[in-house]
């Protein structure tokens, strides 16, 4: 390693490494603060969290390592975390360590230290340790490491000072070239090879990169990453691998031992060791209240209850009353809405300006999403609560069999949650949290899945088809979508994990049940902002652009010439009529001009727009008020009173601006059935008539996929007929499609295609993000079309054939798929012996 | 003690009992005499403390019989029974 020629830095760089639920998150926030930001280590998904603050002059760079059980190189974190080390050679590691298992955490610490790194051991959670009567003697600890300890309690801030001072003291001392020699582990009867071993790889080019015992440590015990690095450098027949594999194989002949069973045996002695040295035990060690808890959490038959219990309340929570925060929420977005009007051109009297209609179309899809931000704060919240408090492990525990007979994870918990299990969720951050599932295979299988959960978007489509096809059976149409999803996604994975997801690298399930502890004000709100941000930035960003394409396709390539013309025409005699009709009036004259006449249409719009959601006659009175002072010369032609000559042009008025709205809905819907989108749509239709879709429901379906948001809104538009008569959409659609035969058993084939339908662009781009492939992207859009479609179409034509109504039909699809489904789940418990774990070398960072 | 030692498992050396940590009743107490397992596993379950000569309690069984939840090293672990079926434990 190299010694940078000015001793005292007034810039360094310090990781922070420990194990899983050691507090190292806590003890993060508790150096850094505030100042953080979150990047992906290059190439991986794995968050890298990097956080500053300065001390005494020094500008410090703090740098959270995945936090794992060990250094080897078995998972993707643990490979992260190693690279991190190696390659960017931090000034001081600040291993966090859980006092309160000591010897578990020795074993992280032995590898830090066997890297050769210059270490500060932060003592955490000594607050935890003394209540479970664990006392430890810091001086024995610092002597038989060799290296500073400092204990700290991160939930409480206390260590800050000392362990800002330590790691500053260590880094000079590393500068000035006078520390310590820390603890070394001494492997008995590998001593000598060992020793060999790393003077062989000492006159090699690898001397400038990596720690030379450190890496002949490693070939001997096998790592497989030491033996890439020492291959990838000097050729795989090399010298040095050919002695560590002779060290390997004479010891093993003559021991009759696993040579790393060995190794693992040196350290558990020492270990031992240095515990026996260090720690006194005055209570037998049990957290009494974290038994005391789970003792009922964990309870045959209470545990089912308190899980029960919990999703409910996240769901009440956070999608029942989130949902009432938007209320409040919304008047914002509107006035966004409006100030976006104002500042972009007027509307026209048939065409508006295309700055206009795009401008307020990507407004609305992303008010649309950003309508959302109370439940994801109050969602992601909460969720930072279980994770903290040290349920969410409980949950993964108990549900783990029930997951895993699909091939799932006990950890796929979450992700199904924040999909939306019941109604309302979002598969992005479900798919974002499925990072922590340590078996690939399963973790594959969740992302794949999750998108099949009901996401909040879905909802207000399903309201709208229900009330319009089941009214008399709401709640049960409600229960049954809610709930077959979870059916169809625990089928869907199994499916895959049994086919294409076969081969994939399996984990084994050991996880730790962590000791309950409240969680931290500003940690669980911190997390909730976050992953708030996470979700606004990445998904904002591509509704916003998508949904100008779709605007685009929708547009374009527009009205024929011919038909613009008769439109216009019409629109012109519209006008003339209007002329001729208030000619009589003494203000005729004032709205000769076609900008004026056009303002007036305008105004008058806005008014009768606004007047709809006036229900109280004090609102009335306001809006007036408000219409007034706008338009102080128009206001008398909106809403006349007594003046003769006003009334006129009012009554005259009325008739042109129902004109014009009628015109310009036949433009709007002409359009989109010529639209390059309408085209698709309808070139659709011969094949989707077998699910009972028309081409107006294609064209529903195609638009949503840039959010599912858009779907109601383009049926919407879709179904204009009656929209002036100030009919609600539902009226309209059960008007207009009970002529052309649309019956519930469509709506119902429409509803479980939508249900199954791939993720929305968003949570594409996420599965591409979390899988690292543009693969499995593409086959998750491509799998659940087919999938869909298959049984939409099963759904309509077999209802068709049998004579079934909708409501029977549902009826009959859900037995169907929970039979199926338990019929699978029980069928031999799946995959008994997993086969054993190839590393990928394809996720490897270089 | 009922549901220990499934004969062909029975790897008995003179000293205590063997039997696998999956067959161990919740409350019981053992130590761990050796893995059977491998790889990542392996690496894992060593991580976690499940060395050889360590105490594991068997606390309990998920409410759905699997996964375990057992103490080692003072602190608690689940395993699914695959893997609790890697560990030959001597209980004492």
């Amino acid at each position: 390693m190299s010694i940078s020629p000015d001793f005292e830095k007034n810039k360094i760089l310090v990781g922070l490494a420990g194990q899983q639920n050691a507090g190292k998150s806590t003890t993060f926030n508790m150096l850094t603060g505030a100042s953080q930001h979150i990047a992906n280590y290059p190439g991986v998904t794995v968050d890298k969290k990097t956080g500053f603050y300065r001390y005494k002059d020094v500008k410090v760079e703090t740098v959270d390592l995945p936090g794992t059980y060990s250094l080897t190189s078995f998972s993707l974190e643990e490979r992260v975390a190693r690279d991190f080390l190696i390659t960017e050679k931090p000034d001081v590691i600040v291993n966090v360590v859980d006092a309160s298992s000591l010897k578990r955490s020795l074993y992280f610490s032995f590898q830090v230290l066997e890297m050769g790194f210059p270490v500060v051991i932060a003592l955490n959670m000594m607050d935890v340790a003394g209540r479970n009567g664990t006392q430890i003697n810091l001086e024995a600890l610092r002597e038989s490491l060799k290296v500073p300890v400092v204990p700290t309690v991160g939930r409480k801030s206390i260590g800050k000072k000392e362990l800002r001072e330590a790691i500053l003291d260590v880094s000079n001392d590393k500068n000035q070239g006078k520390i310590q020699a820390p603890l070394q582990i001494n492997y008995d009867a590998l001593e000598k090879p060992i020793e060999d071993l790393r003077q062989e790889l000492t006159r090699t080019s690898l001397k400038d990169t990596y720690p030379c015992r450190w890496l002949a440590v490693k070939l001997v015990e096998g790592d497989a990453e030491a033996l890439k690095i020492v291959t990838r450098t000097l050729g795989d027949s090399c010298n040095e691998l050919q002695t560590a594999r002779r060290i390997k194989d004479v010891f093993e002949e003559q021991n009759d031992l696993d040579v790393a069973d060995y190794m693992m045996g040196c350290r558990d002695k020492l270990a031992t060791k240095i515990i026996k040295k260090t720690v006194t035990e005055t209570k037998d060690g049990i957290d009494r209240v974290t038994e005391a808890i789970d003792s009922v959490v964990l309870n045959r038959f209470a545990a089912p209850f308190v899980l029960v219990g919990t999703v409910f309340m996240i769901y009440q929570l956070s999608i029942v009353k989130g949902y009432e925060l938007t209320q409040y929420w919304w008047p914002v977005l509107a006035k966004f809405r409006a100030l976006v009007a104002g500042i972009l051109p007027d509307a026209g009297m048939l065409h508006d300006p295309y700055l206009l209609s795009m401008g307020l179309w990507m407004v609305d899809s992303a008010n649309a999403l950003l309508n959302y931000i109370p439940i994801f704060l109050i969602l992601f919240a909460l969720i930072a609560i279980l994770e903290d408090s040290g349920y969410m492990a409980r949950i993964a525990f108990i549900l783990d069999k029930l997951f895993n007979l699909f091939g799932l994870h006990g950890q796929s918990t979450l992700p199904f949650i924040l999909g939306g299990v019941f109604a309302g969720g979002c598969a992005v951050p479900g798919v974002m949290a499925t990072k922590g599932i340590p078996d690939e295979r399963s973790r594959m299988a969740t992302i794949l899945t999750v998108p099949y959960m009901n996401c909040l978007a879905k909802v207000p489509f399903y309201t709208l088809l229900i009330n319009v096809f089941f009214a008399p059976y709401k709640s049960w149409a409600m229960l049954f979508l809610s709930t077959f999803t979870i059916f169809v996604a625990l089928l869907v994975a199994r499916f895959l994990t049994a086919t294409l997801l076969k081969s994939m690298e399996t984990a084994p399930f050991v996880m730790e049940l962590p000791k309950y502890h409240p969680p931290t004000f500003f940690g669980v709100g911190q997390r909730a902002v976050e992953r708030t941000w996470q979700y606004i930035k990445k998904v904002g960003s591509i509704v916003v652009a998508v949904s100008v394409c779709v605007f685009t396709l929708l547009q374009f390539p527009g009205l024929s010439h011919e038909k613009s013309e008769q439109f216009q025409r019409e629109m012109n005699q519209a006008v003339a009529t209007f002329h001729e009709q208030s000619a009589s009036s003494s203000y005729a004259h004032q709205f000769k001009d076609k900008a004026a006449l056009l303002s007036l249409i305008n105004a008058y719009t806005d008014y009768k727009t606004a007047k709809l959601t006036i229900k109280t006659a004090e609102g009335s009175r306001s809006l007036d008020a408000k219409f007034q002072s706008r338009y102080p010369d128009l206001f008398k032609f909106l809403k006349p009173k007594g003046d003769k000559a006003a009334k006129k042009i009012n009554k005259s008025l009325r008739k042109l601006a129902s004109k014009r709205k009628g015109l310009r809905r036949q433009i709007k819907e002409e359009q989109i059935e010529t639209s390059f989108l309408g085209m698709v749509g309808r070139s659709m239709e011969p094949l989707t008539q077998w699910a009972g879709f028309d081409w107006k429901v294609n064209v529903a379906i195609l638009s949503s996929f840039a959010a599912r948001e858009s779907s109601v809104a383009t049926i919407g538009v879709l179904y204009q007929q009656g929209a002036d008569e100030n009919k609600s959409l539902e009226d309209r659609m059960a008007a207009e499609t009970g002529g052309n035969d649309f019956t519930p058993l469509h709506a119902l084939a429409i509803m479980v295609f939508f249900a199954m339908y791939p993720p929305c662009l968003a949570t594409t781009i996420m599965i591409k993000v979390q899988t690292a492939s543009y693969k499995w992207m593409v086959f998750s859009m491509v799998f659940p079309t087919l999938l869909g479609f298959i049984v939409a179409s099963g759904i309509f034509t077999g209802g068709r054939v049998m004579g079934l109504s909708g409501i029977q039909m549902m009826g009959v699809f859900y037995g169907f798929t929970v039979l199926l489904t338990i019929a699978i789940g029980l069928f031999k418990p799946w995959g008994k012996k997993a086969t054993p774990i190839a590393i990928k070398p394809g996720v490897s960072i270089q | 003690m009922p549901g220990f030692g499934r004969g062909k498992r029975m790897k008995g050396r003179g000293h205590g009992k063997c039997c696998m940590l999956k067959e161990m009743q919740p409350g019981t107490r053992g130590k761990i005499h050796c893995h059977h397992a491998k790889g990542a596993v392996r690496q894992r379950l060593l991580d976690l403390g499940f060395v050889p000569e360590a105490e594991v309690d068997v606390i309990r069984r998920a409410p759905l019989g699997d996964p375990i939840e057992c103490r080692v090293a003072n602190y608690k672990v689940a395993l699914r029974k695959s893997e609790a079926d890697l560990i030959e434990v001597k209980y004492t």
